[in-house]
C-alpha cells in the first residue's frame, strides 16, 4: 500500500531506527532535523515494494562515514541529491524512486531528504534489514545487484564515480578512501536496480515497520504499557516475527578500542539481584555481533541485538552504553533471505571473523 | 576566612567559613534585586561571628540568576550566531532548533561565513575577511549587541574563531561583546553553538550582576577577591563571569551536593537529597558531581555544556501513599504539607506521616498516625529503600561499594542503613549546604578535543593533554603544586584514519588566596 510520511512521523521514525540500528548505524538526530527542514508541512510518498512496476527505476541513496563527523560537520544539504543526480547523468537515466540501503540509524533519514527536495516517492524496503558496517554487506548484493557504479557527492560539489564491476568490497575500500579525503563523511546513490530487482532482493518494509516500532514503543510509554510487549506484538506480522528478551541486568563493564577504523569492544551485564549468578556478553563492532549468556550464544549476527532501556525501551548505541545502566537486551530474527548461506557470507559471523556459526535467535529458546 | 553565599530562587544562604569550618551560617528569603539580598547576609554573619573586612580573603558566589533570566526570557542581549562553516553546514543555521519566542527575546540575527576545520585539522575554505565585514555591517544596522561566533570542528582548531572574532569587533567595536564557541562547549556543532548563543544574550546582564555583587561587597568594607561558582563546582573569578556566564548554569545542584559531601568529610560518594516531592540521586567523585554525558535541554534548548548528572525519583516528604498498595508518590501535597498530611490534621496519608507513625521524625501529632498498622508502615519505608537503593546503584560508575549521604528535609524517610551500601550519613549543618557548597575555593581546566594519535604515541599524546588542562587550572588561579587530573576520559571515533580519538581532561587545584 502507498501511504504518507510526515514530519510528525519522524521522531518515532528516528527511534525505531535506533532499533533497528542494533547499537550502530549513528544517531538520527541530524537527519530528522534535516528531513523537517526541507519538508515542512508537504509529505513523502512511501511506495510498497510489492506493488512496484518491474521496470520503475530506483536509486538508493545513503551517507557513509562517521557519524560522530555528521554532528560537528553538518551537511550542507545540498549533497544527498547531488550523489543521486551525478548517478543519474553517468547512467544517462532518472530515478523514478529512491530508497535506504539500510534501514538502521541515521540512513533511515537520508532518502527521506533526496525524496522532500526531488519529490520523488521512496520505496519501503531496504538492503540490510538493520545496520551493517560496510557498503558491501547488503542483500542487493547477495542476489545479484551490485553496487557499481557509486556515485560520491561531497559539500564543496565534489562529484566521483566509483566503477568496480561486480566487486562490492573493492568499491567499498575506495569509497571509504574518498570519505576520509571528503572529512570524514560522503553521500552516496548506489545499487542502482529495477523495481523487479527490488522485489528480488531488497528486504522489505522496514521503513514501516521502523515507524510502527517507534510509534508502538511511544505509545505504550504514554498509556503505561509494557513497551516490550508493544514491541514483540508490532514485530509479530513482519518478517522478523521472533523476539524475546535475552536478558535484563544491569552494565557492569564496556570496554573499547579503535581498530581499522571500527570502534569494536564488548559490554558485561550483570543480573539486578546480585545474589543470582550469571554474565552476559556482547561483542560489538559498530553494531552488536554476538551475545553470550554464560559462555553459550543465544544470539549471533546477522540477527538483532538490541540493548534497551529497562524501562522505557529506548535504544541505546554502543556508544551510549556506560556503567550502571539498567538495562535489556532484545533478539529479534530476522527474515530468511538473510539468512541464506549466500546471505550469512556476506555479512554473517564469518564475514565479522567470528568462528561460532549462525544459529536462529529462535532455537536458543529455552523453554 | 571567606564567605561563601548562595542565591537560590526561594533561599539566600550564607556561611562564614575558617577553611572547611563553619563559624556562622545564615538563611533568609531570596530579595528581588540581587544587592540587599547580599548586604543583609553579609551582616546577620557579622552578627553570627564577628569579623572586619580585612579578615576575609575570599566572597564566593552561587547564583540561578542566569539561568532565570533564559528561562524567563528576560533582560537578554540582541545578539547574532555567526558560524564559519561554509559551504558545509549551510543545511542547518544557527539558531534552528530554537523556540520562536527565545530568538525574539534576543532579537536573534544568524549569519553564516567561510571557514572551518575537518576532524584532522585540515581548512574546510579559508576565512573571507571581507564577508565577515559585510555581516558585521548587517549586524550593527540591526542593532546587535553581542556576537555568538562558531567554527566547525573549533575543539580541534580554534584559531579561526579567535581570526573572526577579532574582524568582528574591529566592525561593532569595543562595546559588543563576542562570545567564541570553543571556549563554551565540546564537540557537537549545533549543541555548542547554541551554548554560546545563551552566553552571548547573557552578557550585558553578566555584567550587571558582577557590578551589583561587587558593589555590595565592598560596601562592607570586604576588598578580597569575588568569585562565581560553576555549573562543575569550581569557582571563576569576576572577569570571568562577565565573560562567561553560561557556566554558571547549574552550580545550584551542584553547590548542594558538594556542601553535602563537605559536611560529611566525604570526597566520593552518593547524595540523595530528599525534599517535599522529589529525591535527587548525584554522585560527587573527588569532591566533583558526575556530570551527564549526554545533550541536556535548557529551556527548550538543546546544549551540550557541563551540568551535573542528578536522577529524579517521585519520593518526597510530602509523597502521597497508597492505602491499599504501600506505594509512595510520585503524586505529592507538595507545600500544602502541613495542612493536608494526618499528623496535620489533614485527610491525606503522606510519607511524612509514615516517618512518624514508625518513630523516625516528631512532626505534628504522632497520634493522628497512631492507628496505622505497622506492618505496613514497615513496608511502605522498606520499599522506599529498596527504590532509593535502587538508583543509587544505578547512578554509581562501578561496583565498588560507596557511601551515602542524605540531607534534605525529607531524608526522615531513609534508614539508617541501605542495603548494598551500610550505614547512611546525615551531615549537620545542612541548611546552609548550598553556601557551603559555594564556598569550596578550587578552580578548574577542561580540556575536551579529538585528537589524532600516531601509532606508538598515545601515551605521549595523553601526557600534552593533561598538562594542557593543568596549565589551564593554573591560569585560573589554581597553586600549581594543588593541581591535580580529576576526570579523564577518552573514546576512539569511529571510521576515521589515524586512531581520531576525543579526550576529556579536567584538571582542579585549590584556589591560591595568597595566604
Amino acid at each position: 500500500m502507498t501511504w504518507q510520511l510526515r514530519s510528525v512521523d519522524l521522531p518515532d521514525l528516528a527511534r525505531g531506527a535506533t532499533l533497528l540500528g542494533t547499537g550502530g548505524g549513528g544517531d538520527p538526530y541530524i537527519g530528522k532535523m534535516l528531513v523537517e527542514r526541507v519538508l515542512g508541512e508537504r509529505s513523502i510518498t512511501i511506495l510498497d515494494p510489492a506493488e512496484l512496476d518491474d521496470d520503475l527505476f530506483v536509486i538508493p541513496t545513503a551517507q557513509m562515514g562517521a557519524p560522530t563527523v555528521m554532528i560537528e560537520k553538518i551537511p550542507a544539504g545540498t549533497e544527498p541529491t547531488l550523489a543521486l543526480r551525478t548517478l543519474e547523468e553517468h547512467l544517462g537515466k532518472r530515478a523514478d524512486a529512491t530508497m535506504p540501503i539500510e534501514c538502521g540509524g541515521i540512513n533511515s533519514m537520508i532518502p527521506l531528504i533526496v525524496a522532500a527536495e526531488t519529490g520523488l516517492p521512496v520505496v519501503d524496503a531496504d538492503g540490510m534489514g538493520r545496520a551493517f558496517p560496510e557498503l558491501s554487506m547488503e542483500t542487493f548484493a547477495v542476489y545479484g545487484v551490485h553496487g557499481s557504479p557509486l556515485a560520491l557527492a561531497g559539500e564543496r560539489g565534489e562529484q566521483v564515480i566509483i566503477d568496480t564491476g561486480d566487486d562490492d568490497r573493492q568499491m567499498e575500500w575506495l569509497a571509504r578512501g574518498i570519505t576520509i579525503r571528503l572529512g570524514g563523511v560522503g553521500h552516496i546513490a548506489e545499487y542502482a536496480m529495477s523495481g523487479a530487482d527490488v522485489k528480488r532482493t531488497a528486504v522489505p518494509r522496514t521503513i514501516s515497520m521502523a515507524l510502527a516500532l517507534g510509534r508502538a514503543i511511544r505509545l505504550a510509554r504514554e498509556a503505561n504499557r509494557s513497551p516490550f510487549e508493544a514491541i514483540a506484538d508490532t514485530l509479530a506480522p513482519t518478517l522478523y516475527s521472533h523476539m524475546r528478551e535475552l536478558f535484563a541486568g544491569k552494565v557492569t563493564d564496556v570496554e573499547r578500542r579503535t581498530t581499522e577504523g571500527f570502534a569494536k569492544g564488548r559490554a558485561i551485564i550483570s543480573p539486578l539481584d546480585p545474589t543470582v549468578e550469571g554474565r552476559f556478553e556482547i561483542t560489538f563492532q559498530n553494531e552488536n555481533l554476538i551475545a553470550r549468556h554464560d559462555g553459550a550464544v543465544v544470539a549471533i549476527v546477522p540477527d538483532l541485538i538490541c540493548v534497551v532501556d529497562y524501562e522505557s525501551a529506548e535504544p541505546i548505541t554502543t556508544e551510549g552504553l556506560r556503567y550502571g545502566q539498567r538495562v535489556r537486551v532484545l533478539g529479534i530474527s530476522t527474515p530468511d533471505m538473510m539468512r541464506t548461506p549466500d546471505a550469512l557470507a556476506a555479512f554473517g559471523p564469518a564475514a565479522f571473523g567470528i568462528a561460532e556459526p549462525f544459529v536462529p535467535v529462535e532455537s536458543h529458546d529455552r523453554t | 576566612m571567606h564567605i561563601g553565599i548562595d542565591v537560590g530562587g526561594t533561599n539566600t544562604d550564607a556561611v562564614l567559613m575558617n577553611g572547611v569550618h563553619v563559624l556562622a551560617g545564615v538563611k533568609h528569603s531570596t530579595t528581588p534585586d540581587v544587592t540587599s539580598g547580599i548586604v543583609q547576609a553579609i551582616e546577620d554573619l557579622r552578627t553570627g561571628h564577628e569579623f572586619v573586612g580585612s579578615d576575609i580573603d575570599a566572597v564566593m558566589i552561587g547564583t540561578t540568576h542566569f539561568i532565570n533570566a533564559l528561562v524567563q526570557a528576560k533582560r537578554l542581549a540582541p545578539t547574532a550566531a555567526l558560524r564559519l562553516g561554509l559551504p558545509a553546514t549551510k543545511a542547518l543555521p544557527p539558531l534552528v532548533d530554537w523556540p520562536e519566542d527565545l530568538i525574539e527575546a534576543i532579537s536573534g540575527k544568524s549569519y553564516l561565513a567561510h571557514g572551518g576545520y575537518e576532524f584532522d585539522g585540515r581548512p574546510i575554505s579559508p576565512l573571507d575577511p571581507g564577508e565577515l565585514r559585510a555581516h558585521a555591517a548587517d549586524m550593527k544596522a540591526a542593532g546587535i549587541r553581542s556576537v555568538a561566533i562558531s567554527s566547525v570542528f573549533s575543539p580541534v582548531n580554534h584559531d579561526l574563531e579567535v581570526e573572526a572574532g577579532r574582524i568582528v569587533a574591529e566592525e561593532l567595536g569595543p562595546d559588543v561583546a563576542i562570545s567564541l564557541s570553543h571556549e563554551i562547549g565540546r564537540i557537537g556543532l549545533l549543541e555548542r553553538e547554541n551554548a554560546t548563543i545563551i552566553n552571548a544574550a547573557l552578557r550585558e546582564l553578566a555584567s550587571e550582576i558582577v557590578d551589583g555583587l561587587t558593589t555590595a561587597v565592598r560596601a562592607q568594607g570586604i576588598d578580597a577577591p569575588i568569585f562565581l561558582s560553576q555549573n562543575d563546582g569550581t569557582l571563576m573569578d569576576e572577569d570571568y563571569v562577565r565573560l562567561y556566564p553560561v557556566a554558571t548554569f547549574a552550580s545550584g545542584p551542584t553547590n548542594s551536593m558538594r556542601g553535602a559531601a563537605l559536611t560529611s568529610g566525604l570526597e566520593t560518594c552518593a547524595v540523595v537529597d530528599v525534599g517535599g516531592t522529589t529525591t535527587d540521586v548525584g554522585l560527587l567523585m573527588n569532591g566533583f558531581p558526575r556530570e551527564t554525558s549526554n545533550e541536556v535541554k535548557v529551556a527548550g534548548i538543546r546544549t551540550n555544556f557541563r551540568m551535573p548528572d542528578v536522577l529524579s525519583l517521585g519520593i518526597g516528604g510530602g509523597s502521597i501513599v497508597d492505602t491499599e498498595t504501600g506505594e509512595v508518590g510520585p503524586e505529592s501535597v507538595g507545600y500544602r504539607l502541613t495542612t493536608e498530611a494526618l499528623v496535620f490534621g489533614g485527610s491525606t496519608l503522606t510519607a511524612t506521616d509514615i516517618a512518624v507513625a514508625a518513630g523516625r521524625a516528631d512532626i505534628g501529632d504522632a497520634s493522628k498516625v497512631a492507628h496505622l498498622d505497622s506492618a505496613f508502615v514497615e513496608r511502605v519505608l522498606a520499599r522506599i529503600a529498596e527504590r532509593v537503593s535502587e538508583a543509587v546503584d544505578r547512578m554509581r560508575t562501578s561496583p565498588e561499594p560507596i557511601p551515602v549521604v542524605a540531607v534534605g528535609g525529607g531524608s526522615i524517610l531513609l534508614p539508617e542503613h541501605l542495603e548494598l551500601f551500610g550505614a547512611v550519613r546525615r551531615p549537620e549543618n545542612y541548611a546552609v549546604a548550598n553556601a557551603i557548597g559555594a564556598s569550596i575555593a578550587q578552580v578548574g581546566g577542561e580540556i575536551d578535543k579529538v585528537y589524532a594519535i600516531e601509532p606508538g604515541r598515545r601515551e605521549e599524546a595523553i601526557a600534552a593533554v593533561r598538562a594542557e588542562a593543568i596549565d589551564k587550572a593554573v591560569a585560573a588561579g589554581a597553586k600549581p603544586s594543588s593541581v591535580e587530573i580529576v576526570d579523564f576520559d577518552e573514546v576512539p571515533i569511529p571510521y576515521l584514519p589515524g586512531n581520531a580519538t576525543r579526550i576529556r581532561v579536567k584538571a582542579v587545584g585549590d584556589l591560591d588566596m595568597g595566604a
